[in-house]
């Protein structure tokens, strides 16, 4: 299996990320379409809806449909932004895509702003990710430059303003809610629902917030039509997908594969396994998705549904890989750290939930577990899963959930060896 | 209308009602920490799940909206599972300190605890601390026991309109605090006591004074503003201990201010007076009240005798109850005198002359909120009138236009569409600019009396935004005029024009009135001949002085004169609760007791009478104003006063004082602008005065926590226009003297004050310091 390029530029081009690269495979000849020919934003939808594109930061959520969720006729100003947050463990795709590949982005947030009626984007980029932002400002130069972004544009009336903005370094910045909160210069904290930012978005007014890869995958899809895009992938989960390998491989990085591609194709275009080591288990989607044993994993296929039904999920197609030798006891410790210094502080279970998970996990570690603190922490888990305003919550809840159900007795173990000691 | 299902009891609810509401509405409870019916939704504390038919998980209560058709249990096994699950979460790191928290008793995380918390909990860890915050004088804080509601931070930012709370850091680490750890210095801050659904804000002055279980409940009513605020006063052992407020949507909705919440603090001084006293030579000896009320009768037939009825004069603290304010008018005018007032803060009683003296509001306060354009004459309303100033804040949110005429640019809590601030001598001017761009888009002519103001006030561009705006929707636009009006030395002129405006387009009007002043007009606390107005009374000294619940300097605005006059007559006798400087000059001091002691009435600038009840046996001697004059009209022989209790005092006035319709006057003889005594012009200040919030009435000038706080400053500080203040070597604190034309002269603190326009010094009244200042528009000003 090689990999297929949507998102990612092809290893041969040099300097991907400027406009003459970009331009020489054909970017922004979907944007000049439908600047002259005044696309209808109907026709865009549709395509995108045939493509099966579905959000790629994770909740998976078809993109075709979200943009027609926009009143676009609605008077008054409205915005379409990128979330560049990528902060999830694990995760680390969108950072290649801007950094190699930003003109995509570019002209993805454009025609996605004119289908929704939004003439002014931003790309909301987290504040560690220095290099990529450097070249997307770069890329948003060289398209003012070159009429691409501006007013008036190609003599046109469409007009499409794009700026960037930095995170502060807040996971919690790459919840939508919040990543408007940020935006707008408050404290990042999510918003509760509805309203929905299609209806009461950035700065009040209504807004679409897109993952990176998804807005990436439009030109392509707008360029060769979103059956091309559908036939990549496998029903229900169309096109390609970045996926970012890492843990025990001989070769970890990312890798653009079409959906549906089985796990061991990917793990072997990952290296294999480090040093003739066995796998042990997989994260497949970001520290946030249940853990999967070896053989379940082996099993599945890399899309939407087929992790689904194993009790896992896609993700953001961030793929944790362990072998024999990883301690569950300290990489669920590891995990429930981050959330519990990750979670904003708004409500209440996540708020008081995540620290007390980390703590107990964390004595378990030290030799001070008790074997009921095992159904404690699931009990507390279910108490924290679905009942918070936004999916942090959730994301603390499943991995301890997750854990305990495939590897309770590595818990136990350690709970029993250290009484014995 | 939806058709929903709670707890299957069907119900007919507006369709986007949150589900929490609903509920409330049909008396079905959903335990709750941070929805409150004032406040924007939050969702945050996630102890209002519910169970909702159909949906994958619990449901926020206070964050989902009604669907038609939706069924919903708030006892379902999943509800109250979600229920204690958050219960389980809040109590984790909140502190077991029930036994000496003050919030104990009245505690909805208590209360709660009991209904979905364990007796025993599962969390073995170290409790979370927080550092504790000192946030000012009225407001005890522990934070640990915060439950991160964000209640507190909500009215901040959404009814009172300055946010002094906020949350910094994330997750566990969120704290609940202040700027940078400033104080807060909002004039209706107690309300976060209340909101506070633990004990991590609770009141500083009442701190570790009571149990709430032990407090008996009154029913009173604010008399320290216009608005009427209602209130229970709370006692233990016949000892006022603290203030909350009492639901009124139509006068305070669920809020008071903090005049209203700490004033009481005044009842429990040191300073009471407690006994009748006597001055023999240069000192007091304490007497009964036999002897009191023989000396007085005495002292007062002495004087009736020598110099007629004319030579007694009687002020009345505008704080006084409707019937104090009755019996003290009909004891003077059962003498045949005259000479009664309460209005020691104004000077121009040139509009006394029409008839009728009562005006008040011409809308019910409650509209206050919904009204469409605002135009503020001569108003502090923020620091005046708290509460007002929080239902014109509501107004701006929802789209209303606020225009403001003052002398000081006052930092208030709603945005100002357009502002003019110019020198006192020209709000009258300015007033009728505006009245001038009136009558051009009416089609009517201005009378000619107000054309020489109009010239005055010259052309600005804000004056027709401010007519276009009354004009374009008159039902619902609003002149206000506050204190300063009232003080100014052309309140008739400004009555006047603003009659005119509101006769010709149809704008409604409010004239606010210091405290109770409207339910003493309508009692009769006003001379019938205008010539006995307070001013005369007080600068033609009389032979004797009867003066009720009055600091004869900081009530009144008239400086030293009061004083002066004191001095020289030769009888005064003083009905006062406190100790103070008046006292000096008085033959005779009878102990009455403040509102808190005295049932009564209060008629509020909307012309609402509310009876305020007595929660507390007065102290030592001292009696109820009403018993007291009632006896002395008895001593004094006159015929009428055998009233056995307060409710024939009451009905007796019903049947004397009749509703007064609305009637202002407008054929004034207007005095024109006066030119300054042909005196160097460049060399005056135009003096700006006010009454600082906690410098208004004897009971906040006594109030020890009120004293403390950002809006007070002990001892008084002018303000100068920031430029000017650099052409003197000014630093704050630098002291200057003062001086009135006639050559009165203080020196006092002078500091660059960005609100003063040029050529103005702002100096507050309401201070001993000030006093010799008096009513002088005008000031020179030296370095000391």
């Amino acid at each position: 299996m090689t990999e297929v390029r949507v998102c990612l530029p092809e290893s041969n081009l040099e300097e991907p990320w400027t406009l003459a690269a970009y331009e020489s495979t054909g970017g922004y000849q979907a944007w000049r379409k439908i600047i002259t020919e005044q696309t209808p934003p109907e026709d865009i939808i549709e395509n995108l809806k045939s493509s099966g594109l579905r959000g790629r930061g994770g909740a998976g959520f078809p993109t075709g449909l979200k943009l027609s969720f926009m009143p676009r006729n609605a008077p008054g100003q409205k915005y379409i932004v990128c979330n560049s947050d990528e902060s999830e463990p694990g995760t680390f795709k969108d950072r290649d895509i801007i950094r190699l590949n930003p003109h995509q982005l570019i002209e993805g947030m454009a025609i996605a702003g004119y289908t929704i009626g939004a003439t002014v984007g931003y790309n909301y980029i987290r504040g560690e990710y220095y290099e990529p932002w450097a070249r997307f400002e770069a890329a948003l130069t060289e398209a003012y430059e070159a009429g691409l972004l501006g007013h008036s544009l190609l003599n046109s009336d469409t007009s499409f303003d794009l700026y960037s903005q930095r995170g502060a370094g807040a996971y919690i910045c790459g919840e939508e809610t919040a990543l408007l909160e940020s935006l707008e210069g408050k404290k990042g904290q999510p918003r509760f629902k509805p309203p929905f930012p299609a209806q009461v978005g950035a700065f009040g007014r209504p807004t679409t917030i897109n993952n990176t890869e998804s807005l990436s995958s439009i030109p392509p899809i707008m360029r060769k039509g979103g059956k091309w895009f559908a036939d990549l992938g496998v029903e229900k989960s169309g096109g390609t997908k970045v996926f970012s390998v890492s843990g025990h491989v001989n070769k970890p990085g990312n890798y653009e594969v079409p959906l549906g591609l089985p796990f061991k194709e990917l793990l072997e275009l990952a290296g294999g396994i480090r040093n003739g080591h066995q796998l042990k288990a997989v994260i497949p989607g970001g520290s946030s998705v249940p853990v999967m044993p070896a053989a379940n994993i082996m099993a599945c296929t890399m899309d939407y549904d087929s992790l689904q039904q194993a009790g896992s999920a896609l993700g953001a197609g961030s793929v944790i890989i362990m072998d024999e030798t990883t301690c569950m006891v300290k990489m669920l410790e590891r995990i429930s750290y981050f959330y519990y210094a990750e979670s904003c502080g708004q409500c209440t279970p996540c708020r008081e939930g995540t620290g007390w998970l980390y703590r107990v996990i964390h004595r378990i570690r030290n030799g001070q577990g008790k074997l009921t603190d095992l159904d404690l922490l699931v009990d507390m888990a279910n108490r924290i899963e679905g009942r918070t305003i936004c999916a942090l919550g959730d994301a603390a809840a499943w991995p301890v959930q997750s854990f305990m159900k495939h590897y309770r007795h590595e818990f136990e173990a350690m709970i029993q060896s250290d009484k014995a000691a | 209308m939806a058709t929903i299902e709670i707890d299957g009891k069907s119900l007919e609810v507006e369709n986007g009602t949150m589900i929490i509401k609903a509920a409330d509405e049909a008396g079905i409870y959903i335990p709750r920490f941070c929805y409150h019916e004032k406040l924007s939704i939050a969702a945050n504390c996630r102890m209002c799940m519910v169970d909702i038919e159909k949906a994958p998980k619990p449901m926020p209560a206070c964050a989902t909206p009604v669907a038609d058709g939706m069924k919903i249990s708030t006892l379902s096994e999943r509800a109250v599972e979600a229920q204690k699950g958050t219960m389980e979460f809040l109590l984790i790191n909140h502190p077991l300190d029930c036994p000496i928290c003050d919030q104990g008793g009245e505690c909805p995380l208590q209360d709660q605890a009991l209904g979905y918390g364990k007796d025993v909990s599962r969390f073995t860890e170290k409790k979370r601390v927080v550092e504790d915050k000192d946030i000012g004088p009225l407001i005890a804080t522990a934070m640990t026991r915060c439950i991160h509601c964000t209640r507190c931070v909500r009215f901040g930012q959404e009814v009172a309109g300055i946010m002094e709370m906020g949350g910094t850091g994330r997750g566990e680490h969120m704290e609940i605090t202040t700027f940078l750890g400033g104080s807060i210095d909002s004039e209706v801050s107690g309300n976060m006591i209340d909101l506070c659904p633990v004990g991590a804000l609770t009141s500083k002055p009442y701190r570790y004074s009571a149990r709430s279980w032990e407090l008996q409940n009154h029913d009173a009513v604010s008399p320290h503003d216009c608005v009427g605020a209602n209130l229970h006063i709370q006692t233990l052992r016949n000892e006022v201990k603290r203030i909350v407020p009492r639901d009124n949507s139509a006068v305070n909705e669920c809020w008071i201010s903090d005049r209203d919440r700490f004033g009481y603090e005044a009842v429990n001084s040191p300073e009471r007076l407690t006994q009748p006293m006597l001055k023999s030579g240069d000192h007091w000896e304490v007497t009964d009240w036999k002897t009191a009320f023989s000396k007085v009768v005495q002292g007062l037939q002495t004087e009736i005798n020598s110099a007629g009825p004319e030579g007694v004069a009687a002020l009345i603290s505008p704080l006084a109850t409707n019937e104090e304010g009755y019996l003290f008018q009909k004891l003077l005018r059962s003498m045949d005198c005259d000479n009664i007032d309460h209005r020691l803060r104004q000077v121009d009683f040139l509009a006394d002359s029409q008839q009728n003296l009562y005006s008040g509001a011409e809308l019910p306060l409650e509209k206050l909120s919904t009204i469409s354009s605002v135009l503020l004459v001569g108003s502090n309303i923020r620091k005046e009138q708290p509460l007002l100033g929080l239902k014109l804040r509501a107004a701006s949110l929802g789209g209303s236009k606020i225009y403001a005429i003052n002398s000081l640019d006052y930092h208030f809590n709603f945005k100002l569409d357009g502002a003019l601030i110019v020198e006192p001598s020209t709000v009258p001017a300015a007033l009728a600019g505006v009245a001038l761009d009136v009558s051009r888009i009416v089609g009517t002519d201005l009378p000619e009396q107000f054309s020489a103001w109009a010239q005055l006030g010259g052309n600005r561009d804000v004056y027709s935004d401010i007519a276009e705006v009354l004009v374009a929707d008159s039902a619902e636009s609003l002149i206000i005029l506050g204190d300063s009006c009232r003080q100014h030395p052309h309140y008739s002129v400004i009555l006047a024009i603003s009659n005119w405006i509101r006769e010709v387009c149809g704008v409604k009007r409010i004239d606010l009135h210091e405290a109770n002043g409207v339910g003493l007009t309508q009692n009769g606390c006003v001379p019938k001949n205008s010539e006995n107005n307070a001013l005369n009374l007080v600068s033609n000294p009389r032979s004797a002085y009867l003066l009720y619940g009055l600091d004869c300097v900081e009530d009144s605005i008239y400086g030293n004169v009061l004083e002066d006059s004191l001095k020289k007559a030769n009888f005064v006798v003083s009905f006062s609760a406190f100790k103070s400087e008046s006292m000096n000059h008085a033959d005779v001091v009878l102990p009455i007791t403040p509102y808190t002691e005295c049932s009564g009435h209060f008629t509020n600038v909307e012309g609402m009478t509310q009876r305020s009840n007595a929660a507390a046996l007065p102290r030592g001697e001292a009696r109820p104003g009403w018993k007291v004059l009632r006896v002395l009209a008895n001593q004094l022989s006159l015929s009428g006063f055998d009233f056995v209790d307060l409710n024939d005092v009451n009905s007796e006035m019903e049947n004397t004082i009749s509703e007064k319709p609305f009637e202002y006057p407008h054929d004034i003889e207007i005095t024109l602008p006066d030119k300054h005594n042909g005196q160097d012009s460049n060399k005056l200040f135009h003096r700006i005065m006010d009454v600082p919030i906690y410098r208004v009435d004897p009971l906040v000038r006594r109030a020890t926590a009120l004293q403390k706080t950002a809006d007070n400053s002990i001892r008084p500080i002018a303000g100068l226009n920031v430029e000017q203040a650099r052409e003197f070597t000014l630093r704050d604190g630098t002291l200057m003297n003062v001086v009135t034309p006639e050559g009165n002269g203080i020196s006092i603190q002078v500091q660059a004050d960005n609100r003063v326009p040029v050529n103005c010094i702002y100096i507050p009244a309401g201070y001993i310091e000030t006093a010799p200042l008096g009513v002088a528009t005008h000031l020179t000003l030296e370095e000391v």
